[in-house]
């Protein structure tokens, strides 16, 4: 079995549009929220969302490798960019190397309703244009960076609701761990607009404390209200340490555990016993006892019942000794597809500059999670292990454990 | 609409389209390899025409369009019967 080692990260995000911005926001606690008013016209009870910006890839890519691109694959462009830099891989060497790609994405509302607005006015398949298919498929990520880089590997999208980044990693992990794929580039993208999020607003589980967004997603604590919908892309460049090494790669971290589960159980309210089977088969495979977690980034999304199950499936795994907690959606928000793969780089940015996030938000945590070692201001403090969950609807849990490389 | 205000236009929306400059066309200039064009492009094509000038093209058309000239002359003959 091979070691399965981190040599690329990369991020576009409501914090940060690269590495050093979300470095920078997570260690001051600054939040990416804000307010779509279009949402509000529309009928939405919030018009809360993470505020993600566009790229401009006019300069960087060709027509025809925009045109099938949709907005969360423009993200997860831009973060895949960033981590080949950090890999030492150019377009040249993914071209001629065997590398996968394995991204998480359960969406593509816009340019598929954008497609059948079309339609529905000009009456022609014709006229809806050449990109639109590419746009609107869950692989769209996967099928268009799998084109605009020339990968020769593994090519597939993982669609696992809020845990598709996190999926997307462990099975990226399986492949290198078990010989099958060497290198895979690996991630979680999720489209930020309201097309995507009508019906999730309907369910009535988003925050609708609009009057001060940065204060609106506060995971574990007793005035949540609701998740905040948020979006962007992270890629995880992952590989054997063999082949990390024989190209002189520098490592960020070992990729050492992977649990999941399912709740059998309810399609949305979660529940205590799935999450922590989870957590308990991750640290299983990782080899290590719950005591050495050094800081567990939670799914904790600032809804009612999610961050109260999850803190005691923790308390439940973790027991006496504690590990520092702390939910990077209190600044994020909930960037749902991508958040698996983000809160992995999240934490692996906390791991390499000596530091844990804070829980901003977080003033009054429920009665029942007092004994959570919460991070309520940044924490000064090196560590070299962590762990992080994903937990999405139809019960899928996925938690990562990740080692800083010695 | 008259003849150079329709070839005006096409032209205008090639070059933003395919993203060409200016220069490479030319009326003798062949269409499919001046703009580098595959078979999804010919879609886009179609949209293009539909929305500057209003009428459907049937895509079997573009068999005879080989020049900027043809493709001006073929946009120019069904702009008039629209």
């Amino acid at each position: 079995m091979n070691r399965v080692v981190i040599t690329g990260i990369g991020i576009y995000s409501c914090i940060g549009r690269n590495l050093e911005e979300v470095k920078d926001s997570l260690y001051h606690g600054k939040s990416g929220i804000g307010l779509d008013s279009e949402r509000k016209n529309l009928g939405f009870r919030s018009s809360l969302t993470g505020i993600v910006e566009r790229p401009v890839l006019k300069a960087m890519l060709n027509r025809r490798q925009r045109i099938g691109l949709a907005e969360q694959g423009e993200y997860a462009y831009m973060a895949t960019i960033e981590a080949m830099k950090l890999a030492n891989m150019d377009e040249e060497y993914l071209a001629n190397e065997n590398v996968g790609i394995i991204y998480g994405n359960d969406s593509s509302a816009k340019p598929c309703i954008e497609a059948v607005d079309t339609l529905r006015i000009k009456k022609d398949t014709a006229l809806i244009g050449s990109g639109s298919i590419f746009q609107s498929m869950n692989s769209t990520v996967t099928m268009n960076l799998a084109t605009i880089f020339k990968l020769k590997g593994i090519n597939f999208t993982v669609s696992a609701a809020c845990a598709s980044g996190s999926h997307a990693i462990g099975l990226g992990y399986m492949m290198v761990k078990s010989g099958m794929q060497d290198k895979v580039i690996c991630g979680g993208a999720q489209e930020v607009n309201y097309h995507s999020m009508g019906s999730f607003d309907g369910l009535g589980t988003f925050s609708i404390q609009e009057a001060n967004p940065s204060a609106s997603s506060r995971p574990f604590d007793k005035k949540r209200d609701g998740l905040v919908p948020s979006g962007g892309a992270a890629t995880i460049i992952i590989e054997s340490l063999e082949s990390a090494k024989k190209r002189g790669a520098n490592i960020l971290g070992e990729v050492i555990g992977y649990g999941f589960s399912s709740n059998g159980d309810h399609i949305s309210h979660p529940n205590i016993d799935g999450p922590a089977r989870s957590l308990e088969m991750a640290l299983e495979q990782a080899k290590v006892r719950a005591a050495e977690i050094a800081y567990i980034n939670a799914h904790a999304t600032s809804t009612l019942a999610g961050d109260l199950n999850e803190g005691k499936a923790i308390l439940k795994v973790f027991g006496e000794k504690q590990p520092y907690l702390s939910s990077t959606k209190s600044m994020t928000g909930h960037e749902m597809w991508m958040a698996g793969a983000s809160e992995i780089v999240y934490s692996l940015l906390m791991m390499q500059n000596g530091f844990i996030a804070p829980n901003i938000n977080l003033e009054d945590p429920e009665d029942e999670l007092k004994d959570l070692n919460f991070a309520f201001d940044v924490v000064e403090k090196d560590f070299d292990l962590f762990l992080s969950n994903s937990f999405g609807f139809g019960g899928t849990n996925s938690s990562l454990v990740i080692k800083k490389f010695d | 609409m008259n003849r150079d205000e329709i070839i005006e236009k096409i032209n205008g929306f090639l070059v933003d389209e395919f993203e060409v400059e200016p220069e490479v066309i030319e009326p003798e200039a062949n269409l499919k390899e001046t703009l580098d064009l595959d078979s999804l492009d010919y879609v886009d094509l179609v949209v293009e025409i539909e929305s500057n000038f209003g009428f459907k093209v049937n895509p079997e058309d573009f068999v005879g369009i080989n020049t900027f000239q043809d493709f001006y002359e073929y946009v120019i003959q069904k702009a008039e019967a629209v």
